[in-house]
């Protein structure tokens, strides 16, 4: 394709601009695909980094400055007209573009609001003073300051750059005492409230059976009174580690007051950024990383990590996977090898297929019919009527949920496992049926494990579909916050019936229902990433698997 | 003597056969079960949305003489079904639905020598009575019921008790049938009687806040001559509207906005000459009058506002009767009413879904008394003989109709018939509007946008990468576009929602030119690169081009980016957002179908790309060489043979592709404001089926309409989508038995 240099109708009628558009749309989906996943990944593994924490003088009149002290969490430009929409001021005259700042000024108990829109005219000058101190909180979002003192019940134990080395092993005492709290409550005071409670069905199951005889009922008695004793003697341990854990109180000096009273429960990490060098930067970076993956959100999900989301995600899927493996693979063996190939099966496998088209939403709207109100309600009624009309099964919960994406993926499972058993050269088969096996027996021992590869393949991408559906589960059992984990130490261990947390859901929530949605945006971008990650990952799996299954049938073929 | 070993081996062998009967039977068991699940889908969905097109039920429970001595001045039902009552002159008798038994007298406290003459309902619940005594007063009394429960069992006790105390209104000279109208508010009881035919009097009695007793004196009175014979006076809950009604179908609307100096609103005559009323009543929510004429037509009035703000009665619909109806109740939770005829006729309708529910004979002719229970479950007839029906309505989804979800609907308070989706409102008498039109074409509105957006791209996009680009190109770029496919479209939609709706807002000039000039800039890079030294040009293989384009686009991007703003600030007054709102009358949401368009056309893309990909590149080779050796250029190749070739595949591509579209909640329900509006703008959002669902679904109450009805809007998604999938993957295995063929 090389017409004469420089014709443009000879060019333009050989068609070849219409080649370059096409190329066009493969650059442009090619930029969108890459642009997306960069920019999720940027945005959300920038979150972690350790920035410092800018003192800027800001002028507010001709006369007037004052200072902020904050994180600067963006940037843009804006023409004076949109500027003046939005300040709802005049923009200043001379400036082509204004350039704006968002300062994260944290210290939402005494500020107006913890983020701050600054013009990057108005300020004044910058600095980075070693000595500030970002301070991590349960309560009220992050705290921007300078650390004046240490106080140990009351009295002065550390004070100006003394005090800084005081704060460390004292947060990490605080910390050290709050997981034993923590620990004390999940564990053994959740062991005590599990077993009254299941008392409590126990007095109300025996009413319904009519077998409440007073015996029966003083033993119960006898066993809750034991019970509310331990529980006593816990609680007092429990008070006691909450006082421990109030003992100390940090003074800190704003940039607009001095002398303010942190307490140290309410301290989760004290941080100087700007005093970090590049490498302990590093290291605070992966320190965050952790923290956000192990530990447990606060404050509505907008601080803190994901972690009940992602055992709550993995959970769900491995449920999921554990039903749907069995069922898809025996649908295709059945569809490929045992049924009788016509007219019926290929409409079936057409309406298999398209069943993977269906909207996610109808099966949630299926799951939360069929399976929690009809089968749960049913459940609940012969197995946990003393626990009605609070229902146990007849709600959303994890299990319904697990088993909503079974059905939601079977036909994933099922067409790849299908696709993997009419690959399976015919003389293998007859090979072995020659050989004097049964049929049963060549399935079982042949074809079955010459056809694992593209199982797995099935499982993965229905593990990859159903790590990211976010529509059905809505309707099927997640929560944005739930309090127990569907797994514990409490007998049987495994609460199929409480509702769990999910990223995906985790995603929507945060960065649409939560009242600081510009406070949570970076932890969205995060756990986005995390989830792009786990999904990208199964997905190359399958590709690479698929790549070096290909391989091997062409080997087998010849 | 059998040889030990093969008796073994026999032992074995049935075993290995049992094996296999047991195997085969257990996958053909699990194989059929799994395809059923399938199958339930579809029927169980359909079983949850048949009961709300189901006609209703009566059946006659029990018949029996009327309990307790003394004529029926009224009767009543209570709430759960389980009890009766009887107002006589002296006391109210209770008694016991199913089967009559008598149960507690209650004697009214009535003042000495007075008795009830005759008795009506009083407000919404109708748990309230207005007793017109012989002495020309009123007292308005109460039917309470306390439940207790006696050795597990529910047991009623009932009581009557006199909430604005047992001292009777005083209502003048007032004859006993003279027509009376009261409303309670929440503060003031409201009276309107008529002395003689054209007299009309309003007095307002205000409620002591401590102790709920009615002042004696009215605190508002006002008296005014009607311009017609009045026989019947309607007052609205809210005590807002007064009807005045003749029997020829007159009526007279008062607005008691301000209720010393009522003001006629409208006067209009709604029946034909020589047409009468038989029956008026009140439609819940007092904004509609039924009228039933004697030629067995229903017809509804509602109280409408002109252009010009006035209020007036306008009819709404009708329906037909076939015989003129001598009773009619509204029910009291829901817009509808049943109407019973002189020959025992009994119809149930619906007025918004404008459903005759049930048209049957079932009650004894010429009934003196007829109530509806407070659920609409019950009803309750006295017949001339003095014996009492109890007959059982089962009627639990009459909101629905085929009209009332596809068709234009009159509701009460809107000037013209309209699609509107709103299910739910604080209000009790809140008529609910499910109309589907404005979720499908929201729905659509979304899936155009996206298609718009992504089948041009994808297609081209395949074409290229099936058809031109070197193979070692295309192993990298057809699964990194396959790769989005698996994105979650959670993360498409808060990216839609939260970082593209604020960029599109504030460059939304870049981000039209983008879509414009890309292209053009596209062919201008192929002209230039033509014009560029050979040797240069060389060295790049062919097949290479998009790779060469990545720069371009990047670069025309951060171009518009730039130079868009200062455009914007030449033509547009710094801001097209502004300048559309402000100059050109177009409203702007920033989560609005653009965004929603790039968002879920970027879901879609890869579904389109790869199956069209697919269809290019298995077009058997010998056909383009054959065309190729023919003397055609590649792109005249690639239209007439090609392209030809795989159109079924393309075709079943954008099919597969509208299905995605049509069905995707979280991108629509993250990127848009998901107000049910019906309106083409681009820079307005919609909301979808699927995003209905998803928001409303949680929170309806399960077996109810609303809930039925979104079970109604998955079953259509699941249609839609089922068709759309299934025509697309005919149309792929008839294109796989042709290349099959060639």
């Amino acid at each position: 394709m090389s017409p004469e240099q420089g014709n443009f109708r000879t060019w333009w009628r050989s068609g070849a601009p219409w080649i370059w558009l096409n190329a066009g749309a493969v650059a442009i989906s090619l930029v969108v695909v890459v642009g997306l996943l960069a920019l999720i990944a940027a945005r959300g593994l920038a979150h972690f980094w350790p920035q410092d924490i800018l003192q800027i003088t800001y002028r507010t009149s001709v006369e007037t400055t004052e200072v902020v002290i904050g994180q600067l969490a963006g940037t843009e430009e804006v023409t004076p007209e949109r500027f003046a929409e939005s300040a709802g001021t005049p923009a200043p005259t001379g400036l082509e573009s204004i350039e704006r700042w968002l300062v994260k000024v944290g210290n939402r108990d005494r500020l107006p609001a913890d983020f701050r829109w600054l013009n990057h005219h108005q300020i004044e000058s910058i600095s980075t003073p070693t000595e500030l101190v970002r301070v991590e909180r349960t309560e009220w979002g992050d705290f921007y300051g300078t650390l004046s003192a240490v106080l140990e019940e009351g009295r002065l134990v550390a004070e100006g750059a003394a005090a800084w080395a005081a704060l460390q092993p004292r947060i990490d005492r605080v910390k050290t005492l709050r997981e034993q709290a923590r620990e004390l409550q999940r564990g053994a005071i959740g062991r005590i409230n599990h077993q009254l409670e299941g008392l409590r069905l126990e007095r109300r199951s025996l009413e319904l059976k009519d077998k409440a005889t007073p015996e029966a009922l003083a033993d119960i008695e006898l066993r809750e009174q034991q019970l509310a004793d331990e529980y006593a003697v816990l609680q007092q341990e429990l008070n006691a580690l909450y006082a421990a854990i109030d003992r100390d109180i940090i003074l800190m000096d704003t940039a607009h007051s001095e002398g303010v009273r942190v307490p140290l429960s309410h301290v989760v990490e004290a941080t100087q950024p700007n005093a970090l060098s590049t490498i302990e930067k590093l290291g605070r970076y992966f320190h965050n990383i952790w923290t956000f993956v192990s530990t447990e959100p606060r404050e509505a999900n907008t601080e803190g990590g994901v972690f009940p989301a992602i055992f709550g995600t993995v959970m769900m899927v491995l449920l999921m996977s554990v039903m749907v493996t069995p069922f898809g693979v025996i649908a295709a063996v059945y569809l490929r090898e045992y049924a009788r190939q016509g007219a019926v099966i290929r409409l079936i496998r057409i309406a298999v297929n398209n069943l993977a088209g269906v909207p996610s939403i109808v099966y949630g709207v299926f799951g939360l019919g069929f399976f929690v109100y009809l089968i749960g309600g049913t459940v609940d009624e012969a197995l946990f009527p003393e626990a009605l009309p609070a229902p146990t099964f007849g709600t959303p919960g994890i299990l319904w949920a697990s088993m909503t994406l079974a059905i939601l993926t079977v036909p994933v499972v099922i067409v790849s496992t299908e696709e993997g058993l009419s690959r399976i050269p015919r003389a293998v088969r007859e090979g072995s049926l020659a050989l004097g096996a049964t049929k049963f027996e060549t399935l079982w021992k042949v074809v079955l494990p010459m056809a694992s590869p593209s199982i797995m393949t099935g499982v993965i991408l229905a593990i990859a579909r159903a790590a990211g559906e976010v529509a059905p589960l809505m309707l099927v059992g997640v929560v944005k916050l739930a309090p127990e984990l569907p797994f514990d130490g409490n007998f049987p261990y495994l609460h199929l019936d409480r509702k769990f947390m999910h990223l995906g859901f985790h995603i929507y929530d945060v960065g649409f229902q939560s009242p600081n949605v510009e406070a949570a945006r970076p932890l969205v971008y995060a756990t986005a990433f995390l989830l792009v990650a786990v999904i990208i990952v199964l997905n190359l799996t399958v590709i690479l698997m698929r790549n070096h299954l290909r391989e091997k049938y062409r080997a087998l073929e010849n | 003597m059998s040889n030990p070993n093969l008796t073994a081996t026999t032992r074995r062998q049935k075993r290995r056969l049992l094996a296999d009967a047991i195997g085969g039977k257990a996958i053909g068991i699990g194989g059929v079960w799994v395809i059923l699940t399938i199958v339930l889908i579809f029927f169980y969905l359909l079983a949850v949305v048949a009961p709300i097109f189901q006609s209703a039920k009566v059946s006659l429970s029990g018949t029996y003489d009327s309990p307790g001595q003394a004529a029926t001045l009224l009767l009543g039902i209570e709430e759960s079904g389980e009890l009766g009552y009887r107002v006589t002159a002296t006391d109210v008798v209770f008694f016991d639905l199913e089967d009559g038994t008598p149960g507690e007298t209650v004697p009214l406290a009535l003042p000495p020598e007075a008795q009830v003459q005759s008795a009506q309902p009083i407000g919404i619940n109708q748990r309230h009575l207005g007793l017109r005594l012989s002495t020309g007063q009123l007292l308005i009394a109460k039917v309470d019921f306390r439940v207790s429960f006696v050795d597990d069992r529910r047991v009623l006790y009932p009581d009557i008790s006199y909430p604005f105390g047992d001292a009777p209104i005083d209502l003048g000279s007032l004859a006993p049938q003279d027509p009376l109208a009261v409303t309670l508010g929440e503060d003031a009881v409201t009276l309107v009687t008529q002395s003689d035919s054209r007299r009309l009097n309003l007095y307002q009695h205000r409620v002591n806040p401590l102790f709920g007793t009615l002042a004696a004196n009215p605190e508002t009175e006002s008296t005014w001559t009607a311009p017609i014979a009045v026989e019947r006076v309607l007052l609205d809950p809210q005590g807002r509207w007064l009807y005045l009604a003749d029997l020829n179908g007159v009526i007279a609307l008062y607005d008691l906005g301000n209720p010393e100096t009522p003001e006629l609103t409208s006067i209009n005559r709604l029946l034909p000459d020589g047409v009468r009323l038989s029956a008026v009543e009140l439609l819940l929510g007092g904004v509609s009058v039924l009228g039933a004429d004697n030629l067995g037509v229903l017809h509804q009035w509602s109280v409408q506002r002109d252009t010009e703000n006035r209020y007036s009665l306008v009819e709404v619909r009708n329906f037909d009767l076939h015989e003129p109806a001598l009773h009619l109740r509204s029910e009291q939770l829901r817009k509808g009413v049943v109407a019973a005829s002189d020959s025992g006729r009994l119809l149930v309708l619906h007025t918004t879904a404008e459903r005759t529910l049930l048209d049957k004979k079932v009650l004894p002719e010429n009934s003196a008394h007829f109530v509806l229970g407070p659920r609409a479950d019950h009803l309750l007839v006295e017949d001339s003989a003095s014996r009492l029906h109890h007959l059982t309505l089962h009627n639990p989804h009459p909101e629905i109709s085929w009209s009332s979800i596809w068709s234009q609907v009159q509701y009460e308070g809107y000037t013209e018939p309209d699609y509107i989706w709103q299910s739910s409102s604080a209000d009790n008498d809140f008529e609910p509007k499910f109309s589907l039109v404005p979720l499908s074409f929201g729905t659509l509105k979304a899936a155009a946008y996206a298609m718009l957006f992504a089948t041009p791209l994808a297609i081209f996009g395949a074409i290229y990468t099936a058809y031109f680009m070197s193979p070692s190109m295309r192993a990298w770029v057809k699964p990194s576009i396959e790769i989005m496919e698996a994105l979650p479209t959670v993360i498409l939609g808060f990216l839609a929602g939260l970082w593209l709706a604020p960029v599109v807002e504030d460059h939304l000039l870049a981000v039209f030119a983008l879509l414009l000039f890309l292209p053009l800039t596209f062919v201008f890079s192929g002209w230039l690169w033509l014009r560029l030294p050979a040797e240069l040009t060389r060295r790049v293989p062919d097949g290479w081009h998009a790779a060469l384009l990545i720069p371009v686009v990047l670069l025309s991007a951060w171009a518009a980016f730039n130079i868009a703003p200062l455009l914007e600030q030449l033509w547009f007054g710094g801001s097209l957002r502004i300048w559309l709102e402000q100059e050109a009358g177009i409203s702007y949401d920033q989560r609005n179908s653009l965004v929603v368009g790039m968002a879920m056309g970027l879901a879609v893309i890869p579904t389109i790309f790869s199956i069209t990909e697919d269809a290019i590149f298995s077009v058997p080779k010998h056909l383009t060489f054959g065309s190729l050796a023919l003397g055609a250029t590649p792109w005249q190749t690639l239209t007439r043979v090609v392209l030809l070739t795989a159109s079924p595949g393309i075709f079943s591509a954008v099919m597969i592709g509208l299905g995605r579209a049509v069905g995707e909640t979280m991108i629509v329900l993250m990127a848009t404001g998901n107000t049910p509006v019906m309106d083409f703008n681009i820079f307005q959002g919609m909301r979808t089926l699927s995003a209905n669902i998803a928001v409303e679904l949680p929170e309806s109450e399960v077996h109810s309409t609303h809930y039925r009805i979104l079970f109604l809007a998955a079953l259509v998604l699941f249609i839609v989508t089922f068709a759309f999938n299934t025509i697309a993957e005919l149309v792929r295995q008839n294109l796989r038995r042709k290349y099959g063929n060639l």
